[in-house]
């Protein structure tokens, strides 16, 4: 064999075994982790809502895992009451783990903040609600009309404060509506498996 | 074909000046002459990538102070123009140039001329096309989710893979027509490079994965695609401009052999210290923690060997911008990985980890390494192939003074702002509002240092307009390059 062919067969061989070990044998062993029961799919309009949050970028500055509190204060930051498992990601796909928190956690968002009016306004105008905020404002899935346009079925959100737009009404559309449901949809609080769920690392 | 080719009389004059076989020289002409169209072409593609991605970076940096700014459109919102600024400057920027250099360098080393020139041509041309594809799909608001991998695999990935694969056609091509025996290290990197990325890529992007599967998916390729393409590249390519330019052999053929098996060996269980701490059974996360520390082997490996080759010789830097370029890349390449080491330890990660810190390595590694390897790659090789020096020293000089302020603002702003952050989150007696507050000045720092940035590229691209544009009545290159012979850096 020449000594090129060698290179390359180095090469590759030591790739393809990178792959088996972090690739292929955990995807073996995760394929057997069950949802937990008080888990369930998300449904038609909460998924149109994540494929919004996967389309609008959210994930560059929200996470959505809750780390062991052995190792990190996310729980005592009030961020959920245990670390997120396997189990607790089943129905995601993509996968939504996050590597920033330039904004906080958010798997636990719904618990948190349950109102879907307040995700609504927050949406539109983060700074109407939270002064302090650098959250990105989203009024392109919103509508804004003339008071006399406004139909019966339209969804109207009152931006509160200052900062509320003048002279029209703020109408979410079913984009908005959409996204805020997923949010409140999050809340991986029920108590998990420990062996059918999956573990954390815990170091 | 004669482009930048000799007659016979000069090339034999300019050999025997400089003491190198005639015939030897001619080759060598005939193997830049013979790579010389797919060179320019993504040189070219590399640099208005370079443009857009700066703009897109310097908006999404913007828009982290001033969240303010450009709401009223969507396809100018963070999430997207983040996104699209990642795939411009590394699938459009360092990939094109690292393509384009490595098509040049390939022939050189293993004295045969390119074959499969069109091929390599029509797939670089590709591969770029498949860039813009993903840009405007992220931007339009298709993505396949996933970091690094959102270009959409049915809109994107045809022309990653086709393109991807006619340049590694080529280059296989080539290196099996070898001349030479000896295969250099920078052959090992580009080869081994152009064998890793169809892997990862294809592996993550075969089918959709779910749950933490995905994420350990998706840190693999990400963790992957720096290390076995951007970093394999970049390395290889210092491993020849340095000793080149210096006109000394490198350090320790040795130390460069061990370098390039304990890279690939480490470098490939490294993934998951993206997810300390995460929802993933924790041998997977130790295995990677224990492959970054090992990662010491190969860096210090090639720490030693490139930086003993200038050792002594650092007046050098003076004279050539190619060297002073990456010189400094290499330096930067043994820090970011010092730095990676440490960051994937538990102890620091739990600080870090979520923060502007990671950002920062991000951009000593794809900025102070791969990119100004790059400019230094571009440095040396344009002149070569378009026939003439590059018309200013000044240009070069205002060009490499702005992006060294630039990054060293950028990337001591963040690291900082990244630990009070990290400090802040650590601490749940402090609000998360005070985490917000006191990353502020690192963000302003960086869109400062963006700045200075954006305003290097603008400097380079220009002079690089210049030199293309340039007439060919302009005399050609009979002499050595005027940069070997006054310093270009300072003016001294
Ligand atoms: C004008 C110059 C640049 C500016 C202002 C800039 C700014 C930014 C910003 C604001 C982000 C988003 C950070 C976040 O998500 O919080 C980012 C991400 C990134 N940029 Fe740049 N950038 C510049 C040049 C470059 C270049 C030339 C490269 C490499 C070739 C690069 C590589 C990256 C990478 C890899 C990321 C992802 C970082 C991560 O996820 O941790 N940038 N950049
Ligand atoms: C020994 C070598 C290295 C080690 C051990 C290492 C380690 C790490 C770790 C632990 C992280 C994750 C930080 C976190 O999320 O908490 C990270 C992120 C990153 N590293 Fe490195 N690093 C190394 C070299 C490099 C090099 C050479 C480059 C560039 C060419 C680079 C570019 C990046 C980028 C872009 C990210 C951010 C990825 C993202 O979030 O999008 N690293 N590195």
């Amino acid at each position: 064999m020449t000594r090129i062919s060698l290179i390359a067969l180095g090469a590759f061989a030591i790739m393809a075994s990178a792959i088996c070990l972090l690739v292929i044998l955990p995807d073996a062993m995760l394929s057997h982790v069950e949802a937990p029961s008080q888990l369930s799919d998300y449904t038609a309009v909460q998924a149109q809502g994540r494929a919004i949050y996967v389309r609008e970028g959210c994930v560059y500055c929200h996470s959505q895992q809750v780390r062991d509190p052995s190792f990190t204060t996310d729980v005592d930051r009030g961020w959920g009451t245990r670390a997120t498992v396997p189990a607790d990601y089943v129905y995601d796909t993509p996968h939504l783990l996050g590597t920033m928190r330039t904004g906080p956690d958010l798997i636990n968002v719904g618990q948190r903040l349950p109102d879907i009016d307040w995700h609504l306004i927050h949406l539109y105008d983060p700074r109407s609600l939270v002064e302090w905020s650098t959250m990105a404002a989203f009024p392109y899935l919103f509508e804004r009309k003339a008071p006399a346009d406004v139909r019966a079925e339209d969804r109207v959100v009152q931006i509160p404060g200052p900062r509320a737009p003048q002279g029209v009404v703020v109408v979410a559309r079913p984009e908005a509506i959409a996204l805020a449901e997923y949010l409140i949809s999050l809340n991986r609080q029920y108590p998990v498996n420990a062996t059918a769920g999956g573990s954390h690392d815990s170091p | 074909m004669s482009g930048s080719a000799l007659d016979d009389r000069d090339v034999k004059a300019v050999a025997l000046s400089r003491g190198l076989v005639p015939d030897d020289l001619q080759a060598r002409l005939r193997a830049d002459a013979s790579s010389r169209t797919v060179v320019l072409v993504l040189f070219t593609a590399g640099i208005i990538w370079l443009l857009i991605g700066s703009v897109f970076g310097e908006i999404a940096s913007l828009k982290l102070h001033w969240p303010d700014l450009l709401v009223e459109q969507g396809w100018l919102t963070f999430g997207r123009i983040r996104t699209a600024h990642l795939h411009a400057v590394n699938y459009g920027w360092a990939t094109a140039v690292l393509i384009g250099a490595s098509v040049w360098l390939m022939p050189r080393l293993v004295h045969a001329e390119l074959r499969g020139a069109r091929l390599a041509l029509i797939g670089g041309v590709l591969f770029t096309l498949g860039v813009a594809v993903g840009v405007v799909a992220v931007l339009m608001g298709y993505n396949d989710g996933m970091e690094w991998l959102e270009a959409p695999r049915f809109l994107a990935g045809p022309f990653f893979v086709v393109g991807g694969g006619l340049v590694g056609l080529s280059l296989f091509r080539t290196v099996a027509a070898r001349k030479a025996d000896h295969l250099y290290i920078s052959v090992w990197y580009i080869l081994g490079a152009f064998i890793w990325f169809p892997m990862l890529y294809l592996t993550a992007k075969w089918r959709e994965w779910s749950g933490v599967e995905g994420a350990a998916v998706n840190w693999f390729f990400a963790h992957n695609v720096l290390g076995f393409w951007l970093t394999a590249m970049s390395v290889g390519l210092a491993y020849y401009f340095i000793p080149k330019v210096l006109g000394r052999p490198v350090y320790s053929y040795q130390l460069s052999v061990l370098g390039f098996w304990s890279l690939a060996m480490f470098y490939s269980l490294n993934g998951m210290h993206h997810l300390v701490g995460g929802p993933l059974p924790t041998w997977m996360i130790t295995t990677s923690i224990v492959a970054s520390v090992f990662m010491f082997i190969p860096v210090v490996a090639t720490g030693i060997n490139l930086h003993m080759t200038v050792i002594g010789r650092f007046n050098a830097l003076r004279y050539s911008p190619t060297l002073r370029f990456v010189v400094l890349g290499a330096l930067a390449y043994t820090a970011v990985s010092l730095q990676g080491s440490f960051t994937a330890l538990r102890e620091v990660n739990r600080i870090t980890h979520f923060t502007h810190w990671t950002v920062a390595h991000s951009h000593v590694g794809g900025y102070a390494f791969v990119t100004f390897v790059c400019f230094g790659a571009m440095y040396y090789i344009v002149p070569r192939v378009v026939g003439h020096e590059w018309p200013s020293a000044r240009l070069i000089r205002w060009h490499f003074n702005s992006v060294l302020a630039g990054i060293t603002i950028y990337v001591v702003g963040l690291t900082a702002a990244g630990v009070a952050q990290g400090l802040a989150l650590l601490d749940p007696a402090i609000p998360f509002q005070v985490s917000v507050e006191r990353s502020m000045l690192g963000l302003y720092a960086r869109s400062v240092g963006g700045l200075l940035l954006s305003a290097g590229h603008l400097v380079f691209a220009w002079h690089f307009w210049l030199m293309v544009r340039m007439p060919s009545s302009v005399p050609r290159r009979t002499r050595p390059p005027f940069h070997e012979a006054q310093p270009v850096l300072y003016s001294s």
